[in-house]
């Protein structure tokens, strides 16, 4: 019980002051850095809730997907940090105002937990003892077939998720030389060589030739080395 | 919920280990390591050629695009383990919940496999 307190206030305090990190810190990355901290420490509370998928999921989606895709948002902004800092007295207020709507419905949650104890009665689906069914076993019964719509929804989400990343992000270059290995393999000395009669001193002027990938390469690291 | 939690003892210690582990390198490198740093040897290294820019420059969008459908199929194989779990009690009517759900993302699949988002160039 005492090891259970300690790794409490332990992760609780470390999820505060990462998530204090989170906005204080002045390089973006550190931020999701931070926020990753922040997200590890609310999954060791999930655990202590007994909530161990949630917990995991957290980790495997969060700190390992979500967190990385920050990071490349991040990367990808061509944001001027000096000049993202000059707009904090302009934001000031908004921020202030979600903030504060935040912390009045986290108080009225808790308020109403403490003012009517017996809302535990009308939980719609209250979580089942752990020697009747673990946690993972719990929302398996759940969500398949109570929450059917929901989860067909959550499935219609992600679809449009997908479609509007590939919409929004993908775009073809001309001009890339793709492998494509049946033409690689279909190709024989006969269509892959030609050769020449060269008049002396004449060279191969129209003659069409092909410019291997080693060419290219020498070309870029002349590029390079310049 | 003391038993799990027992279960999850060693993890705590593996957690404290590693953080006392890393916390005491750095504080050990802090305190005893010589340190005279120079603008050399701040720079970063590059092997063979002088740095050409900023580290945390732009990324082209297309690891954007590979990383968010990675999270799209991360979801949906997170949405399988519950089910995986419980699918002795739910039966037929969640085993067909769960097929229509991955037809429907397998949609998407096919869109994105068709439309050449999986490939690179």
């Amino acid at each position: 019980m005492l090891i259970q307190a300690i790794a409490f206030y332990g992760f609780a305090g470390i999820a505060i002051a990462a998530a204090f990190m989170v906005i204080a810190s002045r390089n973006p990355v550190h931020s999701v850095l931070f926020l990753i901290l922040t997200f590890f420490s609310a999954a060791g509370l999930f655990v202590l809730l007994g909530a161990e998928f949630v917990a995991m999921i957290l980790i495997v989606v969060y700190v390992g997907a979500v967190a990385v895709l920050f990071l490349f948002v991040v990367m990808m902004l061509d944001i001027n940090f000096t000049e993202l800092r000059q707009g904090f007295l302009q934001y000031l207020p908004i921020g202030a105002t979600i903030g504060l709507i935040l912390l009045v419905e986290l108080l009225l949650v808790l308020g109403v937990w403490v003012t009517a104890p017996d809302v535990d009665a009308i939980v719609a689906a209250p979580t089942p003892a752990l020697s009747v069914a673990h946690n993972t076993k719990a929302l398996g019964l759940l969500i398949y077939t109570k929450y059917v719509y929901l989860f067909q929804a959550s499935g219609m989400v992600l679809l449009v998720a997908m479609i509007g990343a590939i919409v929004l992000t993908l775009r073809k270059r001309e001009g890339v030389r793709r492998q494509d290995i049946s033409r690689q393999v279909a190709r024989t000395p006969e269509t892959g060589m030609a050769v020449v009669q060269v008049a002396s001193g004449q060279g191969l002027v129209g003659a069409e030739y092909y410019v291997g990938p080693s060419a290219r390469d020498n070309a870029i690291h002349q590029k390079a080395g310049e | 919920m003391d038993e799990l939690l027992r279960e999850y003892m060693p993890i705590l210690v593996f957690l404290a280990i590693a953080v006392a582990l890393g916390a005491g390198f750095l504080i050990a490198a802090l305190v005893a390591a010589p340190s005279a740093p120079d603008a050399e040897k701040n720079s970063a290294y590059e092997c063979g050629f002088g740095a050409f820019d900023d580290a945390r420059r732009q990324f082209d969008v297309r690891f954007y695009l590979v990383s968010i459908l990675f999270i799209i199929f991360d979801l949906e194989v997170a949405f399988c383990f519950p089910w995986a779990v419980a699918l002795g009690q739910i039966g037929v009517f969640g085993f067909w919940s769960m097929t229509v759900f991955l037809g429907v993302l397998t949609v998407g699949f096919i869109y994105e496999w068709k439309n050449g988002a999986l490939e690179w160039e």
